[in-house]
């Protein structure tokens, strides 16, 4: 064997470097592709960060009062001033008041009975009526919270003494009760939508991207023309995924910016942190993607495989909604998801400030990750056309 | 491998190749030797095995069972060495139609890690007259076009055996004339070519032909080998309702085939006297022409296919 053709088994920079050239030159011609890499993580950030608010105030209300008194007067204001609430003054009897709530006109309806402050000061316990619309608990949940919150405290400031009954009933429990609502002390949705938000986009664009950039060769038939030259397999793979991961710090990028900039989220961590993991979490996309494509025969397969490993991820990973609140076998699968992990990190960088000692618990599975779905792609990627 | 089997004089040489995807096999115990600067034609019928086998002896393809050697490289353990020598040519156009030609023709260069490369590629796009189009999409390129360009980029290396699947299907005559000149000048370089066609004035042009069926070499040698192999005597028949006449003769003694080209049938069967017995008949009708032709390729191949076809319907019933 001659000497130049033991070179042609280990691995060359130039042919390397041929592969990064054309697809990035490919990428370039590919309009559609390119739009979607800014496309997409623009739109979402519009969207779930103007749109989403899983804490929505001015909510329609309308107020049966049967009692006109000053503590009905300030437990109205009071309710004002939680900007929970937006006041149908026009619904005032409580048979327009159940239309209301029936067509949705209002989402809350309360009722404050006759001689409601009176009994009150008598002792005699009586009720306070909310009719809640609960078919959207979510829209419903913090505003009637507030509500019956608001309740105690007006009685508590405007009757301190003047009605010595309320003090004993009923009766006050014996300790206060603080909440300090940390990191995101105003309950912003956007806090905790945005940086969740780059796991998702990193997700949906780099798995399809890869996974289709591999099956176009094969249904294009330039994977056989690959195939026939001297390059190895893995010169192939890792200068395919040069592009994609600029795409993906591009990504992440327009979202840290736009959370910097555009929402005013703080940034307590350090960004080498945050950018180090976010290579991690890039990296392993790109090998699910590569994985998947092993399987897919052609583009579309590719694209519905991509659609199928992404619904968990989405729905399960803590990104949408809380993952403690899941059941056991829903947190289960959302602890295989990496997107679980990625969200954490990126949310305990950005508002907790977290670095790697508190980063760790979710640091190690991403890496598990990422060495699995390796292994699973070397042993499936397909070196010949068999 | 018993290297003693394996002639380091031929450019391919290949033993009793094997393949099966899944319960088809579709290569069976294939064997053929092509010499340096050889036109060497691979024939056969769609889906008989020719890509295959070519896929094999590039290194493209993994064979079940059987050895052999491409430039004296094995062509199972060293296929790394076998791209780097050998010009492989897709039956489907397989160069990046969203790269332009100049773009494609340097990706390859690089591949082969050319020396010169920039000289390289521009002396290809000379030679291909395409140097003013050289910032065109390959995609946007002609059928004739497209597999210039193609055989171009797989000759950039200067490989000395070319493997090309089909590169003329599609392609309108004048440019396949070009294409077989240019083949004839490489091969006459000492460059050797294993062309797979369809094509009967192409498979004349080849130096050695093999016939595959159903996955096995049936027929092998120079054209003038296969036709006399076969021992069929054939007769043109000219003038007169030539599809009538076709008709009328399909199962009468002797006649085993009638193949029409034009204003002529061909009649042929492996038993001349008797065909020309069943001939004479006809010889007499003021109508018809009758005379005793060299048997062609063409009634060589379908009469192969024919009794192929009813040997293994027999061995399948």
């Amino acid at each position: 064997m001659k000497n130049e053709e033991k070179h042609a088994l280990s691995f060359s920079f130039s042919r390397w470097w041929a592969i990064v050239l054309k697809e990035f030159i490919q990428l370039k011609r590919d309009r559609a592709t390119l739009g979607m890499i800014v496309g997409i993580p623009i739109m979402q950030l519009f969207l779930f960060g103007y749109a989403i608010n899983t804490d929505p105030k001015h909510l329609p209300i309308a107020i049966v009062s049967a009692d006109q008194s000053v503590f009905t007067r300030s437990f109205i204001s009071a309710m004002k001033n939680t900007e929970y609430f937006r006041f149908e003054d026009k619904v005032r009897d409580e048979h327009s008041a159940k239309e209301a709530l029936t067509t949705g006109l209002v989402q809350f309806v309360i009722t404050i009975p006759v001689d409601f402050t009176r009994k009150m000061l008598r002792g005699e316990h009586p009720n306070l009526l909310i009719e809640a619309d609960a078919t959207d608990p979510t829209a419903i949940g913090n505003a009637a919270a507030a509500v019956i919150a608001l309740a105690g405290s007006v009685i508590q400031r405007d009757y301190q003494g003047a009605a010595p009954v309320l003090s004993e009933s009923p009766p006050t429990p014996p300790y206060g009760v603080v909440l300090h609502k940390l990191y995101n002390p105003e309950g912003i949705t956007s806090y905790n939508i945005i940086p969740g938000l780059m796991g998702i986009i990193l997700t949906m664009t780099l798995v399809m991207m890869t996974a289709v950039a591999i099956t176009r060769e094969r249904e294009r038939g330039t994977m056989e023309n690959l195939l026939a030259m001297p390059v190895k397999p893995f010169e192939v793979i890792s200068g395919k995924l040069i592009p994609y991961i600029f795409i993906g710090l591009i990504q992440s990028t327009i979202i840290i910016v736009a959370a910097r900039f555009l929402f005013h989220i703080p940034f307590l961590g350090n960004i080498t942190v945050l950018f180090t993991m976010i290579l991690l979490f890039i990296a392993g996309n790109l090998t699910l993607g590569i994985t998947l494509s092993s399987f897919a025969n052609n583009q579309m397969q590719a694209m519905q495989m991509t659609m199928f490993t992404i619904m968990p991820s989405f729905l399960l990973s803590g990104f949408l909604f809380p993952f403690k609140g899941m059941p056991v076998w829903a947190q289960t699968i959302g602890s295989v998801v990496p997107l679980t992990y990625f969200t954490r990190v990126v949310r305990g960088i950005m508002l907790k400030g977290s670095g790697w000692t508190e980063l760790w618990p979710n640091v190690w599975p991403l890496l598990l990750f990422n060495v699995v779905v390796l292994t699973i792609g070397i042993k499936f990627y397909r070196k010949t056309l068999d | 491998m018993s290297s003693g089997s394996i002639n380091k004089d031929f450019a391919i040489d290949v033993r009793n190749l094997n393949k099966s995807f899944g319960d088809k096999h579709v290569v069976r115990d294939v064997s053929l030797q092509v010499a340096h600067g050889e036109i060497f034609g691979f024939l056969g019928p769609n889906g008989s095995g020719k890509t295959t086998s070519i896929r094999m002896m590039c290194g493209l393809l993994t064979p079940d069972s059987g050895e052999g050697t491409c430039l004296g490289y094995d062509i199972i353990k060293q296929s790394d060495e076998i791209k780097r020598h050998v010009g492989y040519m897709t039956q489907r156009f397989s160069m990046w139609e969203d790269l332009t030609i100049g773009e494609n023709l340097d990706f390859v260069a690089r591949m082969y890690a050319m020396p010169d490369r920039k000289q390289c590629v521009e002396t290809t796009l000379k030679q291909l007259g395409l140097e003013e189009r050289a910032s065109q999409l390959a995609g946007a390129l002609s059928g004739g076009w497209k597999q210039r360009m193609a055989l171009a980029a797989c000759m950039l290396h200067n490989p000395e055996v070319l493997l090309l699947d089909e590169p003329t299907a599609g392609v309108d005559p004048k440019a396949r004339r070009d294409f077989w000149e240019e083949l004839q000048q490489l091969a006459a370089k000492g460059i050797s070519v294993l062309v797979s066609t369809h094509y009967m004035d192409e498979a004349e042009r080849c130096h050695k032909l093999a016939y595959i069926f159903n996955g096995q070499l049936i027929a092998q040698g120079t054209a003038k080998e296969v036709i006399e192999s076969q021992h069929i005597s054939t007769f043109a028949v000219h003038g007169g309702d030539l599809a009538a006449l076709s008709q009328e003769l399909k199962g009468k003694p002797g006649v085993d085939q009638t193949i029409t080209f034009g204003d002529t049938l061909h009649v042929s069967g492996k038993d001349e006297d008797t065909l020309k017995a069943t001939l004479s008949g006809i010889a007499q009708d003021s109508r018809y022409k009758v005379q005793l032709i060299d048997t062609n390729l063409d009634d060589v191949f379908i009469h192969l296919l024919g009794t192929k076809g009813k040997q293994d319907e027999k061995a399948n019933a």
